[in-house]
């Protein structure tokens, strides 16, 4: 028996959506090579290519991208932060 | 996989507890809510990671484990009645009822499938007329968009052979029982990134400022974590209770718009049962009035009784953050996940199989 796990959310990319209906529309989603289908009913504006958080078949929320670097740059401005103030005595 | 292994990085994570340990002058106390961060908290160590005087505890934020007893039993009671297909998530087989648990009641001969959505179970209802379909709708706001739509859906197709059997509960109002007992240790809480996904973080300022707690929003990679943990100490540290959110990509102030009408269109707010914890007045949700022909429990007239727990069992001190799994002396000898004497210990999400899986031997 596979343990299917009602908590886990996990992000995956979305490779097609059909249906025309808003409540009915659902897509493939990708994530890491295993490809399922979820519903996009809550995720109208997402298109192919977009990362999207699913939950029990549901898309509940799409990726944002520049949201999504913010805590790498923040972690390099302060490694080279770090760094400067290592080299100057 | 992107938006994944980069948030698992190594050296960022120990530049991330580097930080921590620079803010941190004081012992506090932090919650995370939400099963899924406290099995990566184990899973990762990452409470290892942290400077000794930051505790964390774990909350009861796993569906599976506050779902009452009373619950599983009207639910295999259901189950064995003949004519009926019972469907649920995979992790509410095992949990014991206070006989039972639904993976016996299937091996005696009960109809009992696993789903994936519970749109399937609706499916499984479109072709099946002359079955009874019920699923088992539990889990917190990061499910029940899911039956929400389900339930939608059987009526937009005027479905008379689907229901549910329906046990979703509230994070906000379970996070301010916790904070109004005496016994409560929390100082600051990582909430539940996906339920805020849903639901937006805006109910949550009220509860931060009425009990002077900070609260972030944070994700479930340990990057995520360690970021939420750290905004909170800095907050503790300057003296600060807000509201914060660590996980941007995911959740916006506001939510899942779409998602929270259709939760409002079908469900409304009522008094639930948590299992190990007591009742918690506007904790949970309901079918509203126009959506009761799809209420399992009438339809088949199974009433909740409320069942003594076994008294072995510590879940409730556990889900409450009062004491560790393995303080438990049930833990690992009487209790394992193959013989689970409660909830915490069947799922993957539990803080007691958590505990069991990385870390049997504590340190
Ligand atoms: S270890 Fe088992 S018996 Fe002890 S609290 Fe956890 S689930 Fe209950």
């Amino acid at each position: 028996m596979t343990a299917i796990n009602m908590c886990l959310a996990i992000p995956g990319k979305i490779v097609s959506v059909s249906g025309k209906d808003p409540l009915e529309r659902a897509g493939k989603i990708d994530f890491g090579g295993v490809v399922k289908e979820a519903s996009l009913a809550y995720v109208p504006d997402a298109v192919p290519g977009d990362y999207v958080i699913v939950h029990v078949g549901f898309a509940l929320s799409r990726l944002d991208e520049d949201e999504a670097k913010k805590i790498f740059d923040y972690l390099k401005r302060m490694e080279e932060l770090s760094e400067l103030k290592e080299s100057t005595p | 996989m992107k938006y994944l292994d980069e948030y698992r990085d190594a050296a960022l994570a120990q530049q991330l507890t580097r930080e921590i340990h620079r803010v941190t002058t004081r012992p506090w106390t932090l919650m995370e809510i939400c099963g899924g961060q406290t099995h990566a908290i184990v899973k990762f160590g990452l409470d290892e990671l942290l400077p000794e005087q930051i505790t964390l505890i774990h909350g009861p934020g796993c569906p599976v484990c506050v779902t009452p007893v009373g619950i599983i039993d009207q639910a295999l009671e259901i189950a064995a009645r003949p004519g009926v297909i019972f469907t649920s998530f995979g992790d509410m087989l095992r949990v014991p009822g206070s006989r039972a648990d639904l993976l016996s009641v299937k091996a005696r001969g009960a109809d009992v499938r696993i789903v994936y959505s519970p749109l399937d179970a609706v499916k499984l209802a479109a072709q099946n007329p002359a079955k009874e379909v019920v699923f088992f709708g539990v889990g917190f706001e990061t499910t029940a968009p899911a039956t929400a739509l389900a339930v939608y859906r059987a009526a937009q197709q005027e479905l008379k052979n689907f229901s549910m059997l329906i046990s979703h509960v509230l994070v906000p109002p379970a996070m301010e029982s916790l904070l109004s007992s005496p016994n409560c240790r929390v100082q600051g809480f990582l909430a539940a990134g996906h339920v805020c996904a849903v639901m937006g973080f805006e109910e949550y300022v009220p509860v931060a400022k009425k009990f002077h707690v900070p609260i972030v929003v944070t994700g479930f990679e340990p990057l995520d974590i360690l970021q939420g943990v750290w905004m909170a100490v800095q907050q503790l540290e300057s003296g600060r209770a807000e509201v914060e959110n660590q996980y941007t990509r995911a959740v916006r102030s506001d939510g899942n718009q779409m998602a929270r009408q259709m939760m409002m269109e079908v469900f409304q707010v009522v008094p639930r049962q948590w299992r190990g914890i007591g009742e918690i007045p506007r904790s949970g949700l309901g079918l509203r009035e126009g959506y009761q022909a799809f209420d399992a429990a009438i339809k088949f007239g199974v009433i909740g009784r409320r069942v003594e727990e076994s008294p072995e069992c510590r879940s409730g001190l556990v889900l409450q953050g009062q004491i560790k799994p393995h303080e438990c002396p049930a833990f690992a000898t009487k209790c394992a996940p193959e013989h689970p004497l409660g909830a915490p210990m069947v799922s993957s999400e539990g803080a007691c199989a958590a505990y069991y899986r990385y870390r049997r031997q504590p340190n």
